[in-house]
């Protein structure tokens, strides 16, 4: 059980990761709060993906000379894989985009209710609304 | 023949969004005539893939001729090309209808506003047309980012209530971003005709399982499927009238268009249907989304607020043709992307109208609105009766479809489940049309009140849209069976 642990602790380390970005977006009552819970969630999936790329002993994918030197007996099992990083950096410009509209529509909430505290933004809302609701 | 149609569908509203910027700094009125160019070259190029999709076959368009399990490749087969024409054209007529009420609404944001309009609309046609799954979240990404910010701008509430959405449609993209990454590490291809023919052996594997969880999760939360819709009432609510007419009629589409993809595309029929009993599942929270949306509109008094949650029911009527699993139903569910996009597409253009001249949406503030805007109410109306579903109108014919498919699967609740909705549809809108159009007897008696209500129709600019969607529900349900017949008996997968 230990061992099984011990030999993929990469990914309990992104579940566990993943599972606190998780509570913090759900559970936490502070908007900024929630924003920090959106960026630990989304990291944990960059560090799963990057991991899935990682092999022991491997190099990095760059083949030297690989045009018209000879014929190279390339060992695939010998690089990481690079796509999952180029499909991360793609990842963290989504990350980035998202971090800055969430940070936008914070500064307007602000504005509004002078608080980040999703209870007291919710208490003035339900004094402003009409009776009818 | 242009073959690079498919792509200039995508290319043209995006190049044409960073275009409204840089003419919307020297000039501010230059940004609506661009949005209208672009969208409508955008909506020619999507209806020539559509023509050559039926004449000639699925299209393959291979960015910048790099093979297709390395490179992204843009696949338009009968259901994308009619999906792609669909969002065209709806954003093209919401676009139509934006000019006034935009320029009352967000007097000092129009530059902007063109831009993420722009923005948000390249985002929906990028997630029909591609046919690579990386590819698809970063599509899904830009359309809900615009979304957010589309959202923020509107009335009070409107910061909150994209808040909230925010954080749902990230746990959605990022649920389908996890999706993404299992299959890749089990198969080693993001290609989706390649992923088609890999996962076939790999079914038994309980990556797979967990990779199709993650997508149905986070695609039913991006398509607000009950019980996930619990950010979309107060989103579409809040919203500037012109965004909720783009996103109620398209986002929760496009998403349904994705689930249908991934069930019955990236993964075999057999797959969704046998092996894991996913589509029972689906149909049961579909059956909850269309009683649970009908039940909670008749709660509202906010016109608008009752239209997200007969939204929030429509939604459910697709995702149950797609887990009814067998033709009739899946037929009735892609009927259903093109007959609840117009269909909602003229509620909320009415909203808007109604609101540009009144300001007010309450349902008994209402009053005389039938004299004061008989076209619009009129337009109201039809949309009305087709949700409702009387037969010339396309809701009908999409319904239909769902209670046949409901009755080939012996699946007798969601037959009554559709009557049900059915007849509470009927008691909602006469709700509304009572306010409307039905007049207090003492004050009719008194006969002093008629000429003080004036006509102020709405203007051009909406009253147009309005009626290009009202004349699309009327037109759509006479040709229903062209449609099928032409298109989608070709988009439901064979093996049904």
């Amino acid at each position: 059980m230990f061992d099984f642990i011990l030999s993929k602790y990469n990914y309990w380390i992104y579940i566990i990761l993943m599972m606190i970005g998780f509570y913090a977006m759900i559970g936490k009552k502070n908007l900024v709060k929630k924003i920090i819970g959106i960026n630990i969630f989304q990291t944990a999936i960059i560090l799963f993906f990057i991991s899935t790329a990682a092999k022991r002993g491997g190099t990095l994918p760059i083949v030297e000379h690989a045009h018209g030197h000879g014929i190279h007996h390339i060992h695939a099992a010998s690089y990481i894989n690079p796509l999952p990083h180029v499909l991360m950096l793609t990842a963290i410009v989504v990350m980035v985009s998202t971090l800055g509209v969430a940070l936008a529509i914070v500064i307007a909430i602000y504005r509004r209710y002078n608080t980040l505290e999703e209870d007291e933004i919710l208490e003035q809302r339900k004094w402003s609304r009409s009776p009818l609701f | 023949m242009v073959p690079q149609s498919p792509v200039l569908v995508v290319v043209i509203p995006l190049i044409c969004a960073f275009l409204t910027l840089l003419f919307g700094w020297w000039r501010k009125g230059l940004c609506y005539p661009i949005t209208l160019v672009s969208l409508s070259s955008s909506f020619l190029a999507s209806l020539h893939t559509l023509h050559a999709v039926i004449t000639t076959g699925t299209i393959h368009y291979h960015l910048g001729n790099w093979e297709p399990p390395w490179g992204i490749e843009y696949v338009v087969d009968h259901l994308n090309a009619f999906v792609l024409a669909i969002v065209s054209f709806v954003s093209l007529v919401v676009a139509i209808s934006s000019k006034r009420s935009v320029e009352q609404e967000l007097p000092e944001k129009i530059v902007y506003f063109y831009c993420v309009f722009l923005l948000q609309v390249t985002g929906l046609l990028g997630i029909v047309v591609t046919g690579d799954m990386f590819n698809l979240y970063v599509f899904l990404e830009i359309a809900s980012l615009a979304g957010y910010a589309l959202i923020a701008i509107g009335e009070d509430g409107a910061p909150f209530a994209s808040f909230n959405y925010l954080i749902f449609g990230t746990i959605g993209a990022c649920f389908y971003l996890l999706g993404v990454g299992y299959l890749y590490v089990i198969s080693g291809s993001l290609n989706m005709a390649d992923l088609s023919q890999i996962l076939p052996g790999l079914y038994q594997s309980k990556v797979v399982l967990v990779a199709f969880a993650f997508f149905m999760v986070g695609v039913s939360l991006k398509m607000a499927l009950f019980p996930l819709h619990v950010w979309l009432p107060d989103a579409y609510t809040y919203a500037p009238s012109t965004v909720s007419a783009l996103l109620a009629p398209l986002m929760t589409k496009v998403g349904a268009y994705v689930m249908i993809r991934v069930m019955f595309t990236v993964f075999k029929p057999y797959f969704s249907i046998e092996l894991i009993p996913v589509t029972a599942v689906l149909s049961w929270m579909a059956a909850g989304a269309i009683l649970f949306g009908a039940v909670m509109a008749l709660a509202q008094i906010d016109l608008k607020r009752m239209l997200t949650y007969i939204l929030v029911s429509e939604v459910g009527y697709i995702a149950l043709g797609v887990g009814l699993a067998n033709r009739q139903g899946l037929t009735g569910a892609i009927l259903h992307i093109l007959n609840d996009s117009f269909m909602m597409l003229a509620l909320f253009l009415v909203v808007g109208a109604v609101m540009y001249r009144s300001g007010e949406r309450e349902i008994p503030q209402l009053r005389y609105l039938h004299r004061r805007m008989p076209f619009t109410m009129a337009a109201f109306v039809i949309a009305a009766l087709s949700v409702i579903g009387i037969p010339p109108t396309c809701g009908f014919f999409s319904k239909w479809y769902l209670i046949l498919g409901a009755i080939a699967a012996s699946q007798w609740v969601f037959v009554a489940v559709l009557l049900i909705s059915s007849l509470l549809n009927v008691i909602l809108f006469f709700r509304v049309i009572e306010h409307a159009y039905l007049e207090p007897h003492e004050e009719h008696a008194s006969g002093g009140l008629e000429l003080a209500i004036a006509t102020e129709e709405a203007p051009l600019s909406m009253l147009i849209p309005t009626l290009i969607a009202t004349a699309g529900i009327m037109v759509f349900g006479v040709l229903s069976g062209k449609i099928i017949s032409t298109i989608i008996q070709f988009a439901v997968p064979t093996s049904f």
